[in-house]
């Protein structure tokens, strides 16, 4: 069992997808999901254990040696990755019972469990593969399956959204396809560890530095990098509830993996830098962070306000990676992870609201704060640390942020990232203002909290907002081993 | 009790009394109880901690260490026991104030109101028994948002409007300036933890010396330097004791009292005087005290009035941090508390003449003078107290801020100091000359308004006569001061 760990943590929820597929309707297919996802964090749990204390897996898929069999190769950043994601689908199921049946016609809900499930295999398969083409394989399986979860959103600009994200992601894809292509062209080998070896050698050649550029921006596409970040918005806006939780934690987390891995493990050390890789990840994270806060600031629907917001932040992970340094993947690392705890927590929250109202406009949440104390308990702490006020999560990401920006003086990014600070309680500040500081409207007078069951995971994600803002040491530990771990010197 | 122990305790029984109240909250009359046991205990632990403090013992708790490096730790040195000292007095009083006030006025929301009171002061202690920058700084943001339905605590448009303006500046300041400064500080110091003698000295080029330190001087935005004073007088459409114990002394004193402690534990005296960081910025405190004044005398409502006059008051204390000499240290220190028994009978008498007449206006009060003896004979006490005469408290901390002054030979900043004692003569005490002396627009003689109920007068009287006390015996806070200035 422990020699086929990592395997089966992407062989069990792609066989059980389409046995949830063909289950009859009812509640049975969510317990497969649920089972599934718990056994997974369990897995996953033990996984980053094992490679903390004994040091990196390797596992050879079918006894073929790599560099010709497919090899998965896990060290502490994905084994973190891994547990972030399946960590977040075994919460977020628990929550999924009742909101997907309230937005899910009855007949698609098995569907939507297999769909999910085979997303939930995709995005660990990317996160444990060590082979490039077996990684666009699994990128394929997600996306297309996350294509079909965003399309069963309830009002009509779901399938224009998911059109749209489709055009984008197949784009992106396509992009990184070929970038692949051309670097097996000059190396012969598509095995990331094999790959850093030769590509010192061939790190000049015009043709490398093509499917880098290409790579690059494909990635950038999944991620929803500013400016290329359209399709994200909408997506996670018309997406259903428990979609918008899980993509919002979990796939833009694992898009930045792919970033960091091929950009630092990959590739030779100081490539990105040589290139003008590393000031464009500057400059896109600078101007992601203004202007999606500034355009959050101005969003009448709290779901797309919070995609915004989400675009924002992954503008600081994009610093991080982007100052490549240590200390910034570093930061990079922390904030993907806390992001997860703090967007998890607060989308769970909106979609409480949702499950009661059916709406998440401003207008129509106005004065629910007082209705709906826990869930407002929530969006307040979630906001906090979406902010970075001392005591959460995300005041660590921001703490970590700034002094990889004051170790490179890159002043203009240090006072960026405050701003971006300064801009997100303005926005956060509005919801907070509608939901409790407006009086409750009539309809909305006779709303009660929402279910202990969508209360109680959300709650488990605003607590770990505060647990990880009062105890960093498991996050910063583990971010600092994985910057060793990728390769990146300190400077 | 190990002092470990009685550390932990001031910081939990608050927050414990915030439980209990919230638990009684349909008994107001066991709220209230509960509100005054925990408030009495709590001042009874600080005088305890004081004593023990200044015998020599040594104060500390370490809890947890979130980042490497930086830990949530306390400290107790004589600046924080000061202020602890000052808050955990002060609270008692204000609770029996507060409840005569909430009752006479028939406030909403009781609960929640004591409640919230209860945790400010938790972070305020917190505040006080930092011993390192990042734990400062936990409780100096967790103070603002424990205050914040305080403020908004009405509910009225106004309040919420009051209750924006409040967090966004406090928030805003801190998030952007605060927090870089402490950033700054860990990168190039390696520490952020308070030090005697500092702990930037030889680790920061001097040139940008003056940089940071105009960071945390605007970035403590507590400290209600202009151009960041506008939350204060917003922040006065709370509720009159919030306004009384919160700001006039536990959430502005935590300003100035955080800006005190960067200036001597993080930069340390010594490398400010060599290093001229304070030369430029002590005009902004200069013109603060200027224009604050002058703004008061513009305002009739009497909360703001006094509102503008603790803006001017606080950048006393932070020309004193400023000036740097062991002087100047000391008299600002001292105004931490001279201040705050002054400012807070002051807020005490608006709020009794509002329970008891419900005017807000100054321009109203002619003639209250004779209804209400005590209510303006006590504003008359805090109002020379803050002017600086004797035999009040208030003289001690300008004598030792004027003679922190004539140390560094800057006598214009002295004229200041004496311009502004003028201003503050001119502002105050018309107030119950009016009261006492002017006759009403009407002339109608008030016969049917009395003093407002019994224990606010109780308050009243306590601040006052230890108004009255501290200049016979300023001795306690005198030896704190003394020794967080450095002195034997």
């Amino acid at each position: 069992m422990q020699d086929h760990l990592s395997l089966l943590l992407v062989v069990i929820p792609l066989v059980a997808a389409p046995v949830a597929a063909v289950l009859p309707q009812g509640r049975l297919p969510w317990f497969v999901a649920l089972m599934v996802t718990s056994a997974c964090a369990t897995l996953a749990g033990m996984q980053l254990w094992a490679v903390v204390h004994d040091g990196v897996i390797s596992y050879e898929l079918g006894g073929w040696a790599p560099p010709w069999g497919i090899e998965y190769r896990i060290d502490v950043v994905n084994a973190f990755v891994a547990l972030i994601v399946s960590g977040i689908a075994a919460i977020t199921l628990p929550y999924a019972l009742l909101s997907v049946e309230k937005e899910i016609p009855d007949h698609q809900i098995p569907l939507f469990y297999s769909a999910f499930l085979l997303c939930f295999a995709g995005l660990l398969g990317i996160t444990q593969t060590g082979d490039i083409f077996n990684l666009f394989v699994f990128l394929e399986i997600s996306s297309l399956s996350s294509y079909a979860l965003i399309s069963l959103g309830r009002r009509r600009q779901a399938l224009t959204s998911a059109y749209q994200y489709l055009i984008m992601g197949t784009l992106g894809a396509t992009f990184f396809l070929i970038g692949v292509g051309l670097i097996y062209a000059q190396t012969g080998t598509l095995n990331m560890m094999d790959l850093a070896e030769r590509l010192p050698g061939v790190s000049g050649l015009k043709t490398i530095h093509t499917g880098f550029a290409f790579i690059m921006i494909g990635f950038a596409l999944k991620l929803a990098l500013f400016p290329l970040h359209l399709w994200l918005p909408n997506a996670y806006t018309y997406a259903p509830s428990v979609i918008t939780v899980f993509l919002a934690s979990t796939a833009t987390k694992v898009a930045l993996y792919v970033m960091v891995r091929i950009l630092f493990t990959v590739f030779p050390n100081g490539f990105v830098t040589a290139t003008p890789a590393a000031d464009l990840f500057v400059l896109s994270g600078i101007a992601g962070i203004l202007s999606a806060s500034v355009y959050a600031i101005y969003q009448v629907d709290v779901k797309r306000l919070l995609a915004y917001s989400s675009v924002a932040q992954i503008g600081y992970m994009a610093l991080g990676i982007g100052f490549a340094s240590a200390m910034g993947v570093t930061a990079a690392i922390i904030h993907l992870f806390n992001h997860a705890l703090m967007k998890g927590a607060l989308f769970m929250a909106v979609g409480a609201i949702i499950y009661r109202i059916g709406a998440c406009r401003m207008e129509n949440i106005e004065g629910l704060g007082r209705q709906m104390p826990w869930t407002f308990g929530a969006i307040v702490i979630g906001g906090l640390s979406l902010i970075g006020v001392p005591g959460t999560a995300g005041f660590i990401s921001k703490w970590y942020l700034v002094l990889a920006a004051l170790e490179q003086q890159a002043w203009i990014s240090v006072v960026v990232i405050l701003t971006g600070s300064l801009l997100a309680m303005v926005y956060m500040g509005k919801v907070i203002e509608a939901l409790y500081f407006k009086p409750v409207t009539e309809t909305n007078i006779v709303v009660k909290e929402a279910p202990m069951l969508l209360l109680t995971p959300t709650w488990i994600l605003v607590i770990a907002n505060i647990y990880f803002g009062l105890d960093a040491e498991f996050t910063v530990g583990v971010a600092e081993h994985a910057a060793r771990a990728l390769g990146v010197v300190a400077k | 009790m190990s002092t470990a122990t009685l550390l932990l305790l001031t910081l939990l029984l608050p927050l414990l009394g915030a439980v209990g109240i919230i638990a009684a909250g349909r008994y107001p009359n066991v709220r209230e109880g509960v509100t005054l046991v925990t408030a009495s205990l709590v001042a009874i632990l600080v005088v305890i901690i004081a004593y023990r403090f200044l015998g020599g013992e040594e104060f500390a708790l370490f809890v947890s260490e979130p980042i490497p490096g930086i830990a949530i730790a306390f400290r107790i040195e004589a600046l924080g026991m000061l202020f602890a000292l000052v808050a955990g007095l002060l609270w008692i009083v204000t609770s029996i104030y507060a409840i005569g006030y909430m009752r006479g006025l028939n406030e909403d929301n009781q609960t929640r109101f004591f409640a919230a009171f209860a945790v400010a002061i938790s972070c305020a202690m917190g505040v006080a028994f930092s011993d390192n920058l990042f734990t400062l700084f936990l409780f100096y943001e967790l103070l603002t948002l424990s205050t914040y339905p305080l403020v908004a605590h009405s509910g009225t448009a106004e309040a919420k409007r009051g209750g924006r303006i409040y967090l966004s500046i406090l928030l805003g300041t801190s998030i952007g300036l605060f927090l870089l400064g402490i950033l700054i500080t860990w990168f190039v110091a390696g520490s952020v933890t308070f030090q005697d003698g500092g702990v930037l000295a030889g680790k920061l080029d001097p040139a940008w010396a003056g940089l940071l330190y105009a960071l945390f001087l605007f970035g403590i935005g507590k400290a209600a330097l202009m151009p960041f004073h506008r939350w204060l007088p917003a922040a006065m459409v709370a509720p009159t004791p919030v306004s009384a114990l919160l700001h006039a002394v536990a959430v502005v004193k935590a300003g100035v009292f955080t800006l005190l402690k960067v200036t001597i534990y993080i930069f340390g005296g010594d490398f400010i005087l060599s290093n001229d960081v304070t030369g430029g910025l002590i005009w902004v405190a200069a013109a603060t005290i200027l224009f604050a004044s002058l703004i008061a005398m513009g305002k009739d409502n009497l909360k703001a009035r006094l509102a503008y006059s603790t803006v001017s008051q606080l950048s006393y204390i932070a020309l004193g941090a400023m000036l740097a000499t062991k002087s100047g240290l000391i008299g600002a220190s001292m105004h931490i508390a001279m201040h705050a028994f002054a400012k807070i009978t002051l807020f005490f008498a608006a709020g009794a003449i509002y329970v008891a007449t419900n005017k807000k206006l100054i321009s109203e009060l002619n003639g209250l003078g004779r209804a209400m003896p005590i209510t303006f004979g006590a504003f008359l006490i805090g109002a020379l107290s803050i002017i600086g005469l004797p035999p009040f408290g208030g003289m001690w901390s300008k004598w030792y801020l004027g003679l922190g002054i004539v140390e560094t030979g800057q006598l214009i900043l002295l004229a200041v100091l004496m311009l502004s004692s003028l201003l503050n003569v001119a502002y105050l005490l018309p107030i119950p000359i009016r009261a006492f002396f002017s006759k009403s627009a009407g002339g109608e003689q008030y016969t049917e308004i009395k003093e407002a109920p019994k224990t606010i007068l109780l308050a009243m009287i306590v601040t006052s006569t230890a108004c009255a006390l501290l200049f016979f015996y300023p001795d306690p806070f005198y030896q704190l001061a003394n020794l967080a200035a450095g002195g034997p």
